[in-house]
């Protein structure tokens, strides 16, 4: 396991807390709806090859919850100013789901600290006529069952919920709630992002499991056609979560989009 | 003491076997047949306008959307219906769902429509809309509890004031509140707050500037004797005595001839009630912000030990959630609650479920033969103590 901090930084009146560790070129990770959940093994896979920050998001895990706190806009400029306080340059952007909204949002509006932009899985824009899944119609065990196709992984984390303590139920809890308040309607997505995307110009990847049953594939394919010179690797027996279901074929879509130039 | 006839009117002619994890939001309306409907809807506006015959001084409708549960989601409508077809009861609407609309003009200018066409019969009920309701209407459920108060704000407002005003709120913004027509009573209709006795609703509630009606709904007894006292017990805080009027308690019950005879009959259809037609998952009826992170912890705790078991009729008169008896036995008991919580309104919902119409008229009859003139005399309004 590679080292790594966990460590506080003040944003816009909002403590913030991140994991950071690894060396190489700056990656700032974005997470979906189910927060960080410690030094888990995509961080730290990636961290063999980067310097990864894993911030939550304010309103997530044990980040505070601003009063200024709408909308996935005023997230995505939080972390403009993020990448400022950090002195942060040539930052590789990978997010997944309401992270690679998040990601989307902050992209069209500056990529001056940009280097690389990853979309996993990501929320954001809305195909008409495709049904993305409901996950506040789920409960914790249909969700973990819909989310990997890998029904072992399922077990294994239906298995870790039951034994949650009560700080962790808490942060499940304040997790969810956050979700819910940015994702309820539009759902899961900004009307005007589609609008924008050909603004982005830094090379791009979408990843996304062919099995994901939030955000049918038809999504990572409205996102290549938006997104000019973007690459989509549609990853076989995968569901939401790739980083967390295919590593490997997760890495290896990050590491081809960062080298690019 | 004031009674009221509340009718949630369930589409009682379902295949209950078709229900089966939810009757709420996704349970497919091709199980309602519009035949059955029609004969619903004219049986429940015969048994409400029954209800005005025999002496009950109010009568009440309600709102939910898109469940077998209830098939009034546009209640102001019925309301209409009974307004011009009775003459004595208060017409009650328990209450429209503030949150879900987009415009809540909409909601005051229904009541005042209904206050003007009864000249002043109308009973405002204002609720926040169960969590269930979010799903189906695609409202925030965050915002539940802000959009409450706004459109509350802005419905006072809207009666209240002479407009036009212009009313600047962060849900609801408008440049001209000026309604017409304007409410028949004054200052305005009472409002009434249906709640299962969060602390801040009873907060709210009492303040004088307010004195809504608290009305208790499908809790247990010790919760709502609870309640009641905490309201009562707020009321005395702000500086004046709660009036008996200001509490009120809402519940399934039955009468027959006998103890026996009165279980039997409703077994089947109270049981109904609370194993097939509240039935729906944890995710359906506590959307993410719906309630704090604390409450949805103990909500979650309490209530679903509590029904994820099978509720027989037994357990439910037992915790005092459904009252079931001769008259004596009721009058006896509902006599017995009013002195340990002070009630002043008393709601009984004498149609349940599968309940037929012939059973319902019986027990309605009995009730307001043998157990309202018992009870009358108590929890009536302390004229003195309103000055």
């Amino acid at each position: 396991m590679t080292s790594h901090k966990a460590e506080t930084i003040r944003i816009n009146g909002c403590d913030t807390e991140f994991l950071r560790g690894g060396k190489g070129p700056t990656l700032l990770f974005l997470h979906g709806a189910g927060g960080i959940n410690g030094w888990a093994p995509y961080l730290d896979a990636l961290a063999q090859g980067y310097d990864v920050i894993a911030p939550s998001h304010p309103g997530f895990g044990r980040s505070e919850d601003p009063d200024w706190l709408d909308s996935v806009s005023d997230i995505a400029f939080f972390y403009l100013d993020l990448m400022e306080s950090l002195e942060l340059r040539d930052v590789h952007l990978v997010g997944n789901s309401l992270g690679g909204w998040i990601a989307s949002e902050i992209v069209i509006r500056s990529d001056e600290k940009i280097k690389s932009l990853t979309l996993a899985s990501a929320a954001g824009i809305n195909v008409v006529g495709v049904p993305m899944g409901d996950i506040f119609m789920w409960s914790n065990e249909e969700a973990a069952r819909k989310i990997f196709y890998d029904q072992e992984i399922a077990n294994q984390r239906i298995a870790a919920g039951e034994t949650m303590d009560e700080e962790q139920k808490d942060v499940q809890l304040k997790n969810y709630f956050t979700t819910g308040k940015l994702s309820w309607n539009p759902r899961f997505h900004n009307p005007d992002l589609s609008k924008w995307l050909h603004r982005i110009k830094v090379p791009t990847m979408i990843i996304w499991g062919e099995n994901d049953e939030i955000f049918p594939t038809a999504y990572g394919e409205a996102y290549n056609a938006l997104i000019p010179g973007s690459e989509l690797r549609i990853i076989p027996e995968c569901g939401h979560l790739p980083h967390q279901e295919k590593l490997e074929e997760f890495l290896d879509a990050v590491n081809s989009n960062t080298s690019k130039n | 003491m004031q009674f009221s006839f509340f009718h949630l009117m369930p589409y009682s002619a379902v295949n209950l076997e078709a229900i089966k994890h939810t009757a709420w939001i996704n349970f497919s309306n091709s199980n309602y047949d519009p035949k059955e409907g029609h004969k619903l809807y004219n049986r429940y506006l015969d048994e409400l306008e029954f209800a005005d015959e025999l002496g009950f001084d109010g009568i009440c409708v309600n709102e939910h959307h898109q469940t077998a549960y209830g098939i009034m989601p546009q209640p102001s409508l019925l309301a209409g219906a009974l307004s011009r077809r009775t003459e004595n009861a208060k017409i009650c609407i328990l209450g429209r769902a503030l949150p879900l609309t987009e415009n809540p003009l909409s909601i005051a200018e229904e009541y005042a429509m209904i206050d003007n066409v009864t000249g002043g019969r109308l009973i405002a009920g204002f609720v926040r809309g169960i969590g269930c309701e979010y799903h189906s209407y695609m409202v925030n459920p965050a915002n539940s509890l802000e959009r409450f108060h706004e459109a509350h704000d802005l419905i006072l407002q809207a009666w209240t004031q002479p407009g036009p005003t212009a009313f600047e709120g962060k849900h609801y913004r408008f440049q001209y509140v000026n309604m017409w027509p304007r409410p028949y009573q004054e200052p305005h209709p009472p409002i009434w707050i249906p709640s299962q006795g969060s602390a801040e609703t009873k907060d709210w509630a009492s303040h004088p500037d307010r004195k809504y009606t608290m009305l208790m709904t499908f809790s247990p007894i010790k919760n709502v004797i609870r309640n009641m006292n905490a309201y009562a017990e707020k009321c005395e805080e702000y500086g004046y005595k709660c009036q008996p009027q200001q509490l009120g308690w809402a519940l399934p019950l039955y009468v027959a001839e006998t103890d026996e005879k009165a279980i039997e009959e409703a077994r089947e259809h109270i049981q109904n009630f609370f194993n097939k037609f509240v039935l729906a998952p944890t995710e359906y009826r506590m959307p993410p912000g719906y309630s704090s992170i604390n409450s949805y912890k103990m909500i979650l705790e309490n209530k679903m030990k509590f029904r994820e078991q099978f509720l027989s009729i037994e357990m439910l008169m037992d915790n005092g959630m459904f009252i079931c008896g001769s008259p004596s036995t009721v009058a006896e008991k509902l006599e017995e609650y009013q002195e340990a919580m002070g009630y002043g309104n008393l709601v009984i919902m004498g149609q349940f479920a599968t309940l037929d119409h012939e059973h319902t008229k019986k027990s309605m009859q009995m009730f307001s033969e043998e157990v309202m003139p018992k009870l009358r005399h108590i929890g009536a309004p302390n004229v003195a103590a309103a000055e």
